[in-house]
């Protein structure tokens, strides 16, 4: 029964267990059963406890013994990043200073995700505080790339994007703060959506630049990740910079997928010189199958989108270094030097000193350099006024267009190691992504087809106007339609019924 | 120690130029950022969240209460209120600050270009203010072991987060010139207008020992002619209204001093200390701290409608100046009464509340910086916790009035009230103060007394009535105090006319 309970998507699994043809038990075991059995290899997870997850599971079938009514995905397994507080579990942020450490409270998604019934099957390896775009910043382990595991997973939500592609959950959790859910996802074959800023609850998502962060859904199919965008999304008093709005109706335009007549601008400055050959025809055959399926395709320039990556380098750094200041060893995690002696200020020196990574202290240096006396304005402030131009930019699109599309990296996963040594390469990784979050609207990555040249997996994003994101969905819904038709299936089936999905055990000739 | 020189030669040569810094913390039920109880004290860290313990994914939320109390008091210092501000982070480490960065407010104050007036000796001042803004207060820190009990050489130090998150604001003058020798007493009498200003407006206790009101007072000297400004210190640990006038007396005799000698004012921060009246080196500011301030992302800009702004407006208590210029001549006290009054802390609001609930105003002072001021400093208490209602008060002088007690029975029967006996008439019946007004037997004690006092009774015939002085206590004697004195007055003079 393993395989084919394992490939099934978020919906069906929810689907199944409202029906009382499965259990959440049998369904968290299951997924506990194929992490023990790949993740050695996978590495996508930081934190398990099986009894945490089956207590969980327990639980939601006795709620729907008793006639609660929770949803569409009570009962399915979700992984989740280990940024969210998680009340009484280990909450790292794959940082050697938060080890150890189990918050007192759960994250607002956290209570959603609770409270709609999913199950908590393991908390997910990322980036050091998500400072990163391969995963290979945690503190603890690198983790592989399903669809080759010497290649990396993306980053920061690496772990959240190899735990689906490896069928390890069904669903996941994400941040995106330049790129950490959708860089993931175009890299693994998975949908990753960065909601509108303000959509989604930052309560209790450990912080690393808050103007720029914003929770979404992680999955691997157009629907699932709908699904969870609903249970997470919507105004939450506890985040001021929430927006107190309903969520858009984006499982209807997932379930939907119509494009025609929707107008979708093709960012000109995203692509030519720097992207592979193969993630360019990728995505343009994408942008033929919308024509053909009545999307109106035309050219859009947004001309201060090449500015993107060096404002965010600024701004972001900026708000990382106040925010990780809290890290100081005085009330929980890491301790270091303390032997009786040594100053308080010696030991918050010595801990910090030891408790953050390379990528981490590199951003925190940035940050308090930017911030400071004599450098702000031209700092952090000439970086806000390029956030402002690239809001402008988008603005000005939104009057012609519905919707924004761009490849979603500029490359295919790489191997672990090509660019650790190299910053400004691996901040390439997110050239496309950070426009959306310098402006604060929702984007999202599908899955768009294998690059020719080396069979990894294209990303295709789209990015829509503030509060729109169930055009996101739309355009997902379409893409993934148009695209098992022609590929004879989910673009992940290739993975599952080739060679790695029978290292992986999700080959179908082994179902059933 | 530090060498002073003369006060009246420094002011001689120089102009003290104050820069008043001023921290109020706001009562509201719960704190500036999250839903803890904002009362003070408490077992330490029972009052506080992950907001306020700046935990890991925490955010902040503001109190909207926190907000209207803020632009009432930039209303009440006639300030102008943003229409739009923000939040700024004042980044630096310290452990009793949860996120090391304080939530506070940097070039977007919401009151800013205020003013207020107070008065010195009958001559007024009027104290511009620069801004009023909003922040959140640190947890306190314990320094325990060591010699001192300061930061010092301390074995370890102990950190209690109640008061993290309390909503503070700072009030902040531009500089304040053209004092003259007055400039300590208007420091003064600044800081007590505020503190009854804030209680007028009920937004703090306003308690200076409780560190509800704290006062960094800036002072330096600018030679007289000249138009810049010397280097100022800031003294911090001001915490009573005396401290104020004794830290900017002693650190503008400390500066003339300096300055008399060729020497110079460093820029610093410097330490009041009360018991031995003098102020000590702390940080040097002579490197200013870099705080990194920028927007706080976590929190959304303040934009309040002028709606609202001007409903707040109409929520104003009358200023504390005002009202005691309306009550000196309402009731008609003199000047050196009502310095009188004045200079009892919080008599003003109980003389007003006793002249509310029926009592003459002199009757009403007579009793609250008379027997009860004595009484309360006796007891060591504030005049308001001295165990007696304006209302009480009150009723006793109505029974004086009827001719019920006299004054000296009115205060055991006070004392009766604050011992619980009960109602001023339950403490007269029940201990029998009633004054006799039985004529018959107030005319056996005159004849009694002036049968044993013949010589008395002599010089009162050959007109020498202030002799009768003595009659009268011995009538008041043998009565156990319970006659109207003016009464048994007219009584001997009857007789011995």
């Amino acid at each position: 029964m393993t395989p084919s309970v394992l490939r099934l998507t978020a919906a069906e699994l929810g689907a199944r267990i409202a029906a009382g043809e499965l259990t959440a038990v049998e369904a968290a075991q299951a997924h506990l059963d194929q992490i023990g059995r790949v993740d050695g290899d996978v590495r996508a997870f930081l934190h398990t406890d099986a009894e945490w997850s089956l207590a969980q599971a327990r639980a939601v079938d006795a709620r729907l013994a008793a006639g609660e009514q929770l949803g569409p995905l009570a009962g399915v397994p979700i992984a989740v990043k280990d940024i969210f507080c998680t009340a009484g579990v280990p909450t790292t942020c794959a940082s050697r200073i938060l080890e150890g450490w189990r918050p007192p409270y759960d994250a607002t998604v956290i209570e959603r995700v609770r409270a709609a019934g999913l199950v908590m099957i393991g908390k997910t390896n990322m980036d050091e505080f998500a400072m990163g775009s391969s995963t290979e910043n945690s503190a603890f382990q690198t983790t592989g790339n399903p669809w080759a595991l010497d290649r990396i997973p993306g980053g920061s939500g690496g772990g959240s994007a190899a735990a689906l592609a490896a069928f390890e959950a069904p669903l996941a959790l994400g941040t995106d703060t330049g790129g950490s859910i959708r860089q993931p996802a175009a890299v693994t074959a998975t949908v990753g959506v960065k909601p509108t800023y303000g959509g989604t609850s930052r309560y209790g998502v450990i912080a690393m630049a808050s103007s720029l962060d914003q929770p979404g859904p992680c999955a691997r199919t157009v629907l699932d990740a709908a699904l969870l965008h609903a249970v997470m999304g919507g105004h939450d008093p506890m985040d001021s910079t929430s927006i107190d709005a309903p969520v858009p109706p984006v499982v209807a335009a997932a379930r939907s997928g119509e494009v025609r007549g929707l107008r979708i601008g093709v960012v000109r400055e995203l692509g030519g010189e720097g992207y592979a050959p193969g993630v360019e025809q990728r995505f343009h055959e994408a942008l033929d199958v919308l024509a053909d399926l009545g999307a109106e395709i035309v050219e859009v320039s947004c001309p201060h989108f090449r500015y993107g990556l060096g404002a965010y380098y600024l701004i972001m750094p900026s708000e990382v270094s106040s925010n990780l200041a809290r890290f100081d060893a005085m009330r929980y995690g890491l301790r270091v030097g303390d032997d009786g002696t040594a100053s308080v200020v010696e030991v918050m020196r010595a801990t910090r000193g030891a408790g953050f990574g390379a990528e981490v202290k590199r951003r925190i240096i940035i940050g308090t350099y930017a911030l400071s006396s004599g450098y702000y304005d031209a700092y952090y402030g000439s970086a806000q006024k390029v956030r402002r131009l690239i809001a402008q930019d988008f603005d000005a699109a939104w009057e012609r267009v519905d919707v924004l599309v761009s490849p979603a990296t500029p490359t295919t996963a790489f191997r672990k190691g090509e660019r650790i040594a190299d910053p400004l390469a691996m901040y390439m990784s997110d050239l496309c992504t950070i426009p959306s979050n310098m402006a604060g609207n929702a984007s999202a990555s599908f899955p768009c087809g294998l690059a020719p040249e080396d069979g990894l997996p294209v990303g295709f994003q789209v990015m829509a106007p503030v509060l729109a994101d169930d055009r996101l969905y739309r355009v997902g819904a379409a893409l993934e339609r148009a695209l098992a038709e022609r590929w004879g299936g989910p673009l992940l089936d290739r993975l599952a019924d080739g060679a790695a999905g029978t290292y992986l055990g999700v080959a179908t000739a082994e179902g059933n | 120690m530090d060498e002073l020189a003369d006060y009246d030669e420094v002011l001689a040569a120089y102009e003290p130029v104050l820069g008043l810094e001023v921290h109020v913390e706001l009562h509201t039920a719960s704190k500036m950022f999250c839903g803890c109880d904002n009362s003070p004290g408490g077992e330490p860290n029972t009052k506080t969240c992950p907001v306020c313990l700046g935990l890991p994914g925490a955010l902040p939320a503001v109190n909207e209460k926190a907000i209207e109390s803020a632009i009432r008091i930039g209303l009440a210092l006639n300030c102008e209120i943003a229409t739009w501000c923000r939040f700024a982070r004042k980044n630096y480490f310290y452990p009793d600050m949860t996120k090391d960065f304080q939530t506070s407010q940097y070039d977007e104050p919401l009151c800013f270009d205020g003013h207020v007036d107070v008065e010195v000796d009958g001559v007024t001042h009027r104290i511009d203010i620069e801004r009023v803004h909003m922040e959140e207060d640190a947890g306190k820190l314990t320094h325990v072991g060591g010699q001192t009990g300061r930061i010092h050489g301390a074995d370890y130090a102990l950190v209690d987060y109640n008061r993290a998150g309390t909503p503070l604001m700072e009030i902040v003058t531009k500089p304040i010139r053209g004092l003259g020798a007055q400039a300590p007493a208007v420091g003064r009498a600044y800081l007590a207008l505020l503190r009854d200003l804030m209680r007028a407006l009920d937004v703090s206790d306003a308690r200076m020992e409780q560190g509800n009101l704290r006062c960094d007072a800036n002072v330096s000297l600018m030679p007289k002619g000249s138009t810049v400004l010397g280097t100022r210190t800031e003294t911090k640990n001001v915490n009573s209204l005396r401290s104020v006038e004794g830290a900017l007396t002693y650190e503008i005799r400390r500066q003339g001093a300096l300055l008399a000698a060729g020497g110079r004012v460093k820029q610093e921060t410097r330490h009041w200390h009360e018991d031995g009246g003098y102020t000590s080196e702390g940080r040097s500011k002579e490197q200013a701290e870099d705080y990194r301030y920028f927007p706080e992302p976590d929190l959304v800009p303040i934009a309040p409608a002028r709606e609202w702004v001007e409903a707040l407006r109409a929520t104003l208590p009358e200023p504390p100046a005002a009202r005691r210029r309306r009550l000196q001549a309402e009731y008609g006290f003199s000047d050196l009464e009502m310095r009188d009054v004045l200079g009892n802390e919080g008599s003003l609001d109980l003389i007003e509340a006793t002249v509310l609930a029926g009592a003459s105003p002199a009757a009403a002072k007579k009793w609250w910086l008379g027997e009860l001021a004595r009484v309360a400093n006796e007891a060591g208490v504030d005049l308001a916790a001295v165990g007696l209602t304006p209302a009480q008060v009150a009723e006793v002088q109505r029974l004086v009035d009827d001719g019920v007690v006299n004054d000296k029975l009115a205060r055991q029967v006070m004392e009766g009230v604050r011992a619980g006996e009960g109602t001023p008439a339950e403490v007269v019946a029940a201990r029998g103060l009633r004054v006799v007004s039985d004529d018959g037997a107030l005319a056996a004690a005159v004849d009694a007394a002036i049968a044993a006092n013949p010589d008395v009774a002599a010089k009162i015939r050959e007109g020498k009535v202030a002799a009768a002085g003595a009659l009268i206590g011995a009538v008041m004697k043998a009565m156990r105090g319970q006659a109207d004195a003016a009464r048994v007055r007219e009584l001997i003079l009857a007789k011995l006319s």
